[in-house]
């Protein structure tokens, strides 16, 4: 697995660039991710990414947009808005995780 | 290399898929929920048109209330073996009921939603649905009976052209 520097930081990612460490991740990486994406956060991307991280360390898993809106309790239409066009895979990225890997 | 993903926004520019769903079992509602949402989630446009059967998945009356029955499924199985389901029990009494709440559990343990929530996330997404006309004739139904968020009820001429330029699927 590739090591690279974010934000002054040395993380592990994937090939495509994922981070894959959960512990790697911090906001001022998180917002680098973002700048390469072209997302400019906002206090609303913040809530998501947040809400995703909490959510990974309990379920082990990442939220998929269903959930992000059932438990994290932020509607779809604002995920798309926010992370236009991609937002399951956006979200994980810019939140350190791994794309969601559900089918639902 | 940049280590920066290809989200390739783009790349699913103009791409449309449009699905028609013919069949109320409740096994064949999910197919193009499950993969429209999906293809919504990659940026594609898609557009459901509900037909025939197919009409009850829009009917707030009806959405959640499918069933499924193993009569004439010939891949059925008994839970959690290799053997057949004998397609001579399809037809005990009680059999849609019990196959309709296995499916239902099934359904439940993947977490996958109940068809009138598919169809909110599906909606909220970008995706629209449509109501066939001679479906609603054959029904006696009007847009009264469906869900508010249905766009219409169309032709099927009408949906030829909201299907232009889309991959249509046939369900």
């Amino acid at each position: 697995m590739p090591v690279i520097e974010i934000a002054g930081k040395s993380v592990n990612v994937n090939d495509e660039g994922f981070l894959t460490e959960y512990d790697d991740w911090n906001e001022e990486i998180a917002k680098e991710l973002a700048k390469n994406i072209e997302i400019e956060m906002t206090d609303a991307h913040w809530a998501i990414i947040r809400f995703l991280r909490e959510d990974f360390k309990t379920q082990g898993e990442t939220a998929t947009t269903r959930r992000v809106q059932s438990t994290g309790g932020f509607p779809i239409k604002d995920q798309f808005a926010l992370f236009p066009k991609k937002p399951g895979k956006k979200m994980s990225y810019i939140a350190g995780l791994p794309k969601p890997a559900g089918c639902v | 290399m940049s280590f920066i993903p290809n989200f390739d926004d783009d790349g699913n520019e103009g791409r449309k898929i449009a699905f028609i769903c013919t069949k109320a079992n409740l096994d064949m509602a999910y197919p193009a929920l499950i993969m429209g949402n999906a293809a919504l989630g990659e940026g594609v446009e898609v557009d459901i048109f509900f037909s025939f059967w197919g009409f009850d998945l829009i009917m707030k009356n009806r959405q959640d209330n499918l069933k499924f029955n193993p009569a004439g499924n010939t891949g059925m199985h008994l839970p959690g073996s290799d053997a057949h389901f004998p397609q001579s029990m399809s037809l005990l009494p009680g059999m849609t009921a019990m196959a309709t709440w296995m499916l239902k559990r099934e359904f439940d343990k993947l977490d996958v939603p109940p068809v009138s929530e598919f169809l909110d996330i599906i909606t909220a997404s970008g995706g629209r649905l449509w109501g066939c006309k001679l479906s609603a004739d054959m029904y006696g139904v009007t847009e009264q009976d469906l869900r508010e968020d249905v766009g219409g009820i169309i032709t099927a001429s009408d949906f030829i052209e909201i299907a232009k330029g889309a991959q249509v699927i046939f369900i």
